[in-house]
């Protein structure tokens, strides 16, 4: 039934994905969810579509991970990773060094010999690299305390897979067979594997060196000798091959590729580059991760949970209670908000798909029997899977209790002061918008995703709500029942566009101002009904054109005067366009859409520039008729 | 408000940089505000920016008979953004000039405030010029347009003003200009004073019922 050659496959999956993860975020489940279903639809147990070729696809899409490792990496300058350092090794090696311990100890309790136990507990301490950190883009947690600290957990556990992949053959119970096998091409015969020690380092750390200095001298000269024949494509084949290229070296030094690529990607951050690298890599990370999770679904061995479905179950639940508690403590230790602790353990609490690779690595190292293996992939599978549910859960019900129950707390001190101002978003937007409200008496209330920027307003006395301003119970608890503006400053245009049907369905009353990113932005802004619209960048390019027009020999006040008028112009044609683009119907191809609309603008720019409305400071109709000379 | 047949629509172009600092001029806006037969045209608060919309501006004052300019007396003349507005919107060729006709036999009234007292304003006071005679050049400004200058409402002494004062101000003003909406003012009366709350009662035919 399967297995009609590439086009074949390549249709199962790509429809599987097309149908199932659009009706996933529709309902809210966010894309992962909807991959992991539609891998499990079409995998052996569902309509089996596909079979065992899901561990093959399996392994080539786990260079999703890679991708997507280096496109972090890209978003990551230098110093925000040094001044990540004492949660990665801090947070994330407690986290994986007492998770072994605990899970390592439950192993020995059942009767497992101690290197079995020890390379289990190894094992089943790392998380999803790609659950998780796709989980929180796609609702824009990663920037908040939780998701940093998720982050910098997921990068040493990355940094640990090298030792990892070392110790597990040492723990082979009968003769200790160092050979690498025919895994992965990830994991598989390595320069390194027959050498000592120091040497196995001195070539590691050789690796790491040319990536860094390659990627700091190399590759800009590079770029931009390859920029200059302005074949688009050629470009993106120089990112992918970047990107492949250190894989396979990392692989060949035995490091993880995902490790490398993160390094190069943070080597490349400050570079021209990264906004062209991140554009073209995008695309091939979002398929292959998408790959990646189908591929989880459609592995999860339901004839196995079926045979024995309370023991699969029981480790499921045992092994995602442990993570958590132990996720939680450390959260506890380092100083973690409630909430944001919650987060981070939550995320964390699967197995990752690292495990698939290590357990079959281990397996023919001869640590670990088949027998024992082949339920513990089902349970890291079934983690996996539940992830995108568990977080949902923690976003559904934990979260909304603590903003309520602050909410409730405070209330009680502060009817008498109901701020009229609501602002979703204290980022450099928001912070400057409050401001200048606060500076002028009017109370605001703020509710912000970043729980550090709301440890820190709170504070100093300010009313601040952590949480996602698209709920409408986190919008009541703000007061928004009794406020009259409701100020979006969410960099997310999704997310504004969500929060204002949320505000007009629940709280028709409030008048909504809304940051709009940019035109077409502003477009689904008016659309949503929305009347104030401030389009983010347009008063500062309207300075700089000022600054420019003046620079150029202008006077200051006619500079001045031609910007307000511009604007006004600019923003009467926004809504006329709106208006137009309503009309029609779909807009496939919205980079031509955008050409055409400027075309438009630039159109009626000129149209109007003869227009002077300012001709009362004009003399020369008063010259035509009082001027003539008096003895003539 | 019975509406008059042969009603005289006002616009009235109030300037006032700081409403909300001021008591005298508060007042006199907040009684007029609202009535019918009255456009009630915040300046400031319409153009915060002095970007005076001119066509708009001109369409207003075209679909009006009297236009009042309602604003304290800052340097002996009104505040900026009304000279901004004269200057940009009285253009030669619509207000003035051989084609300049759009003002012709419109009506045009100054309201004033002043924080000295009536005394000051004369040639023997601190001021040196009677306040009619400082407002020359909106007189000229609304002769050169055709329009009929009324003599001022003038409020004067506002510095030292009981609310009672104030109260009574307001109630001038309201009665002032109704009065001018609904055609119960006697002109020739008017012009014998040299501002027009002098003697009111002489001035304005109160209707039996009305106020």
């Amino acid at each position: 039934m399967h297995g009609e050659g590439f086009f074949y496959q390549a249709f199962v999956y790509l429809a599987a994905a097309v149908i199932s993860v659009p009706v996933a975020r529709r309902l809210g489940l966010g894309s992962v969810l909807g991959y992991l279903i539609a891998g499990v639809a079409i995998g052996p147990f569902g309509l089996g579509l596909i079979g065992e070729e899901g561990q093959n696809i399996m392994q080539f899409a786990e260079f999703g991970v890679v991708m997507m490792l280096f496109l972090i990496g890209l978003e990551l300058e230098p110093t925000r990773v040094w001044r990540l350092r004492a949660p990665i090794l801090g947070l994330g090696g407690l986290q994986v060094v007492s998770t072994a311990a605990v899970v390592a100890g439950i192993g020995l309790a059942i009767g497992l010999p101690w290197q079995a136990a020890t390379a289990i507990g190894l094992i089943l301490s790392l998380s999803s690299t790609a659950i998780v950190l796709q989980t929180l883009n796609e609702r824009g947690l990663i920037k908040t305390g939780g998701g940093q600290s998720s982050f910098s957990v997921l990068l040493f556990q990355d940094l640990a897979l090298i030792p990892m992949l070392a110790v597990l053959p040492l723990l082979a119970a009968s003769t200790a067979a160092v050979h690498g096998g025919e895994t992965t091409a990830a994991h598989g015969s390595t320069w390194v594997a027959g050498l000592p020690a120091w040497e196995r380092t001195a070539v590691v750390v050789g690796a790491v060196a040319t990536i860094v200095v390659g990627g700091r001298f190399l590759t800009r000269p590079a770029f931009r000798l390859i920029a200059r024949t302005r074949l688009r494509e050629i470009f993106t084949a120089a990112a992918l091959l970047l990107v492949i290229g250190i894989a396979l070296l990392m692989a060949q030094v035995g490091l993880s590729p995902a490790l490398g690529t993160f390094v190069a990607g943070v080597v490349l951050a400050n570079s021209e580059y990264r906004h062209e690298l991140e554009s073209d890599i995008e695309p091939f990370k979002g398929l292959l991760l998408g790959l990646f999770f189908i591929a989880v679904g459609a592995s999860i061995d339901f004839a196995l949970i079926g045979s024995r479905p309370w023991l699969i179950l029981g480790l499921v639940a045992i092994l995602l209670t442990v993570k958590f508690v132990l996720l939680f403590a450390l959260g506890r230790v380092f100083g973690m908000g409630l909430d944001q602790n919650l987060l981070f353990a939550f995320a964390l609490a699967q197995g990752g798909e690292f495990a698939f690779v290590l357990f079959s690595f281990a397996t023919q190292n001869d640590v670990l029997e088949q027998e024992i293996v082949a339920p513990l992939v089902a349970v890291v599978a079934l983690s996996m899977a539940l992830t995108p549910f568990v977080m949902l859960i923690n976003e559904r019900l934990f979260q909304p209790r603590l903003g309520t129950r602050t909410a409730e707390k405070r209330e009680a001190d502060v009817i008498d002061e109901e701020s009229q101002v609501i602002i979703a978003g204290f980022g450099r937007f928001g912070s400057v918008v409050g401001r200048l409200l606060t500076a002028n008496g009017v109370r605001t209330t703020v509710l912000d995703t970043d729980s550090d920027q709301v440890d820190m307003l709170r504070r100093i006395g300010l009313k601040v709500f952590y949480g996602d301003a698209s709920r409408h119970d986190l919008l009541a608890s703000a007061g928004a029942a009794t406020a009259r503006l409701l100020l979006l400053a969410l960099d997310s245009p999704s997310k504004t566009a969500e929060l204002v049907r949320t505000a007009r369905k629940h709280f028709p009353h409030l008048t909504i101002l809304a940051r709009a990113s940019g035109r077409s932005d502003a477009y689904d802004l008016i659309e949503l009904g929305v009347e104030h619209v401030y389009r983010e960048t347009l008063d500062t390019s309207l300075r700089m054109g000022v600054d420019a027009l003046r620079l150029v020999g202008l006077r200051t006040y006619h500079a001045h005067r031609a910007a307000r008028k511009f604007r006004m112009h600019d923003e009467a044609s926004v809504r006329d366009l709106a208006a137009m683009r309503h009309d029609r119907e779909s807009y496939i191809n919205l980079a031509r859409e955008r050409i055409r609309d400027l075309e438009e603008l630039l159109l009626s720019d000129l149209r109007d520039r003869d227009a002077d409305a300012d001709a009362g400071w004009d003399t020369d109709s008063l010259r035509q008729e009082f001027g003539q000379p008096a003895d003539d | 408000m019975d509406a008059q047949v042969p009603a005289t629509k006002i616009l009235i172009l109030f300037a006032h940089p700081a409403l909300e600092k001021s008591r005298v001029n508060r007042r006199l806006a907040d009684v007029v505000r609202d009535l019918p037969g009255v456009t009630f045209h915040d300046l400031y608060e319409v153009y915060p920016e002095f970007d005076i919309d001119v066509p708009t501006e001109q369409s207003l004052l075209a679909a009006h008979q009297l236009a009042v300019f309602q604003h304290p007396f800052f340097w002996y003349s009104t505040p900026a953004i009304l000279k901004q507005w004269q200057d940009l919107v009285l253009q030669h060729g619509w207000a003035y000039g051989s084609a300049g006709t759009a003002l012709r036999g419109k009506m045009m009234l100054s309201v004033v405030t002043t924080g000295g007292r009536e005394d000051a304003y004369r040639r023997d006071g601190f001021s040196r010029f009677t306040v009619r005679e400082l407002l020359a050049p909106i007189e000229q400004t609304a002769y050169l347009c055709g329009m009929d200058y009324l003599p001022p409402f003038v409020v004067h002494g506002t510095h030292r003003m009981t609310d009672v004062e104030i109260a009574r101000h307001a109630d001038d003003y309201r009665r002032v200009i109704c009065a001018l909406r609904d055609g119960r003012i006697d002109f020739a009366a008017a012009r014998r004073h040299d501002r027009i709350n002098r003697r009111l009662d002489e001035i304005v035919q109160d209707p039996m019922v009305e106020r």
